[in-house]
């Protein structure tokens, strides 16, 4: 049901792991539902130099936050805001619709730390973000 | 991937040898239709009433209270839609459990949402219900009581035959779903006190796609399918001869191996292996569980992640995590035993057979930490 490529991200996840100094962290999702992504961002001059990322849930919960780490990863912030939840899925060569959500969660996962990253440097993310960060999807993490 | 090392035996069994050697000629030379009155279709009728007197012998009831149906879900629908007509003078009221298969609870629920009353009896932390719970829940309108003899997702043995004995008492007719019970652990319906007793042939090394329903005799059961008559009227469409022989075979070979003392030796030593990792804990009753069943939760982590690591390794299990179904809920079984959202998404079910050895165990038990231990790391909710 799942590709190779999802498989691959799954089995090997790549920036997985604790970041304790990270310049921003965002994180969505709920145990209750069974899906936590947590992203966490390294950020120099606006551009996003390292990434790591904590999730639990299920085989495209986990593939999905690995390739959204690669996505952003040497990215400007303005470019990573960019990656949609279908670039997600696509770059894993696609995802069972059931398992959708979890591409929308990572994109969530991103703009999350994103929002946290300006709300930190003391800007206000609502138009920079696109989003008010109140909508159910995020978990109210925002 | 090389060895298979299956764990999954509640989902579905190897076919028995047994049973391929005895349906083989049903399905090659003698094809025939058991209604034809030729000595190839008598042959086939030969075979039918046969596998009938294996399963009653087996059930201790009479061959002509065993009907063969198209599966254990449809022994279910037909045994629980056909009961409540039987009483419908009496009342619309239904009493069942909360961990009860989807076959039972969403034919409940379809009974629900047309008039008809449904008690839950909540079960407790092991998965069993109070019998006082029970007592209290019976109502001169009740017509049916359905409880699973043994639970599909954390092996716990139901007390039939008690419930069997009240139901009797309070002219209550009882069902129950055997699937999980039947060729694992005694059976007997005269022991057991009931009136209906679904089970299905490939949870105990049949084909799929045969099941069977025993109906206690002078219940005069209206048919779910009507057609040509066969099973005495009682269920139609031209009978399943291969399946019910592979079914009749595999019971026999099944009720050869018990009690089983060899699978509860394995689930026992896989259940001590498991608990060792940490924060880790087995879900169902302690003691009165099926032997072939070992079922767990693991903190901090999700079940499908854990079925895929362990496939990696080649070894087949089952999870009643929500991303292992289509919806956002874990299993309705894990969260009646009182366990949270997030804790039910982390369980496990490891499933034996006659089939499993030690070194099947060992080589799970040596893989399982550190797939646990992979995934723990991974998680946010997992702080050592």
């Amino acid at each position: 049901m799942y590709s190779e490529k999802v498989m691959e991200h799954f089995t090997n996840p790549r920036n997985v792991g604790n970041m304790p100094d990270a310049d921003a962290v965002g994180e969505v999702g709920n145990a209750k539902c069974g899906d936590i992504m947590k992203i966490f961002l390294k950020v120099d001059n606006d551009v996003i130099t390292d990434v790591r990322f904590q999730t639990f849930g299920c085989g495209a919960a986990v593939a999905t936050s690995s390739i959204a780490t690669e996505m952003v990863k040497g990215k400007t912030i303005s470019d990573a805001l960019s990656i949609t939840n279908k670039a997600v899925a696509d770059a894993l060569d696609g995802l069972p619709s059931a398992k959708m959500h979890c591409s929308v969660l990572a994109e969530q996962a991103i703009k999350a730390a994103i929002t946290d990253y300006y709300e930190k440097q003391g800007i206000d993310p609502t138009s920079h973000v696109g989003c008010d960060m109140q909508c159910e999807g995020c978990g109210g993490s925002h | 991937m090389d060895k298979i090392v299956y764990l999954d035996n509640a989902a579905t069994t190897r076919i028995s040898k047994r049973a391929i050697d005895a349906m083989m000629p049903f399905l090659t030379e003698d094809y025939g239709n058991p209604s034809s009155l030729y000595s190839l279709g008598q042959k086939s009728k030969v075979a039918l009433e046969n596998a009938r007197k294996t399963v009653a012998e087996v059930l201790g009831s009479r061959p002509d209270e065993v009907y063969f149906t198209g599966s254990g879900t449809e022994s279910i629908n037909w045994a629980i839609k056909s009961a409540i007509k039987l009483k419908q003078d009496k009342g619309k009221h239904i009493i069942s459990s909360n961990i009860e298969h989807p076959a039972v609870k969403n034919t409940l629920k379809y009974l629900g949402d047309n008039g008809y009353d449904i008690t839950y009896l909540e079960s407790d932390k092991h998965g069993q219900i109070s019998l006082d719970a029970l007592r209290s829940s019976l109502r001169s309108d009740t017509v049916l009581i359905s409880v699973m003899t043994a639970n599909n997702e954390i092996g716990t043995i139901l007390p039939i035959a008690e419930i069997g004995k009240l139901a009797r008492e309070r002219e209550v007719l009882f069902h129950t779903d055997a699937v999980q019970a039947v060729g694992h652990i005694p059976t007997d319906v005269n022991e057991l006190n009931v009136d209906l007793l679904s089970f299905s042939g490939h949870k105990l090394g049949g084909i799929k796609g045969v099941g069977a329903l025993y109906v206690k005799k002078g219940l005069l059961l209206q048919p779910l399918i009507h057609g040509g008559g066969q099973e005495r009227g009682k269920r139609s469409g031209t009978e399943n001869i291969p399946g019910i022989v592979s079914l009749a075979a595999a019971l026999e070979d099944a009720v050869g191996h018990m009690p089983l003392r060899e699978v509860t030796r394995l689930r026992d030593k896989l259940i001590s292996g498991v608990l060792k990792i940490p924060r880790t804990h087995l879900t169902g009753d302690p003691i009165n569980r099926l032997p072939g069943i070992a079922s767990f939760v693991f903190e901090c982590i999700e079940g499908e992640s854990l079925l895929l690591l362990l496939n990696q390794h080649g070894i087949c299990a089952s999870s009643g995590s929500a991303c292992s179904s289509d919806s956002l809920d874990p299993s309705h079984v894990l969260l009646a035993l009182g366990l949270s959202h997030e804790t039910a998404h982390g369980s496990l079910r490891l499933s034996l057979s006659v089939d499993n050895t030690d070194e099947d165990i060992d080589f799970t038990l040596e893989k399982l930490p550190g797939i646990v231990e992979k995934l723990r790391m991974m998680s946010p909710l997992w702080n050592g």
